[in-house]
């Protein structure tokens, strides 16, 4: 029988790729967008199965609170990408120093 | 049974693909891969009968994310050998910390599962469980308790809508066709509009 506990570990898993995601692919910013996407998945799987398998709603209605973040997220970082790419010609992001920070 | 084999299905190929979308060479690849996780994590919350986020993951995701990232990895250009340069230098250091936060995780888990912390149960909701459809049931509990909080989430999309036209949007470079408003509302009647009394059989000189 499948529990909560195979969600969890599904959910940590998912988590963990995405981290190891950022880390692997730290030149090119539209795969770290992408592995961010698969964190917030994985929050919302969590937030799904305890709201499911402990009979409150509400970690539903936030599930679609975490899915409008993330999706206003990926709006402005791929505007910030499109921007940055029109400057430079490259989307590079170890390169990016014009801050200075 | 076919609920335990609906449930391995879907998380296999889920984190298969969330595998391939970090190792992916092409970054279309990565996109196409991100849309199959998805689809994948939708059949897991339909199998815990919350079709509603489902749904909502198919469409948000699937249909405007995904969508948006194909988009700007088609139109920008992009070098996919070098993106790729620092990956093997990466590795070492990204699995080690990938396998600290597992095994963290795990620990977590594992605490969990020996009934150390008590997380109370779930009376205290005033939300109805299951007794409707999950949608209707949602939908009475978004549009009444959290009404606030589900017009604060339509104004954060507004926020990110306008934000994301203001950074790319770039003026054209003709002059036509340009409106200046400032200049549309500093017009007043008086040396807008003239009056002529033209003469009969004569024209309007302006």
């Amino acid at each position: 029988m499948i529990g909560i506990e195979h969600y969890v570990v599904v959910s940590t898993l998912l988590f963990v790729l995405g981290v190891l995601g950022i880390f692997l692919n730290r030149k090119n910013i539209i795969i770290i967008l992408m592995a961010i996407e698969l964190i917030l998945l994985a929050v919302n799987i969590n937030m799904v199965a305890f709201s499911a398998f402990l009979g409150d709603l509400v970690g539903q209605v936030f599930a679609m609170f975490i899915l409008t973040v993330a999706a206003a997220e990926a709006a402005i970082g791929l505007a910030i990408l499109m921007i940055y790419f029109r400057g430079r010609g490259t989307i590079a992001v170890d390169d990016a120093n014009q801050m200075k920070g | 049974m076919i609920q335990t084999f609906a449930f391995y299905l879907f998380a296999v190929l889920m984190i298969a693909s969330a595998v391939m979308v970090i190792t992916a060479r092409n970054p279309v690849h990565s996109v196409l891969w991100l849309i199959l996780a998805f689809f994948n994590a939708a059949g897991l919350m339909v199998l815990v009968g919350a079709e509603f986020i489902a749904m909502l993951l198919v469409i948000v995701y699937v249909g405007a994310v995904a969508v948006l990232f194909l988009f700007v990895v088609m139109m920008l250009d992009i070098d996919v050998a070098a993106m790729r340069a620092g990956f093997m230098k990466n590795f070492p250091l990204g699995i080690a910390i990938a396998l600290i936060l597992l095994a963290e995780l795990v620990l977590g888990i594992g605490a969990y599962q020996a009934g150390a912390i008590d997380l109370g149960t779930a009376a205290a909701s005033d939300a109805p469980a299951m007794v409707e459809s999950n949608t209707a049931a949602i939908g009475a509990l978004l549009y009444s308790k959290y009404i606030f909080l589900f017009e604060i989430a339509g104004i954060i999309l507004l926020v990110a809508m306008i934000g994301a036209i203001v950074l790319t949007h770039r003026p054209s470079k003709s002059k036509r066709g340009q409106q200046d408003i400032g200049k549309q509302v500093r017009r007043n009647p008086d040396e807008a509009t003239v009056m002529k009394q033209p003469e009969v059989g004569k024209g309007v000189e302006l």
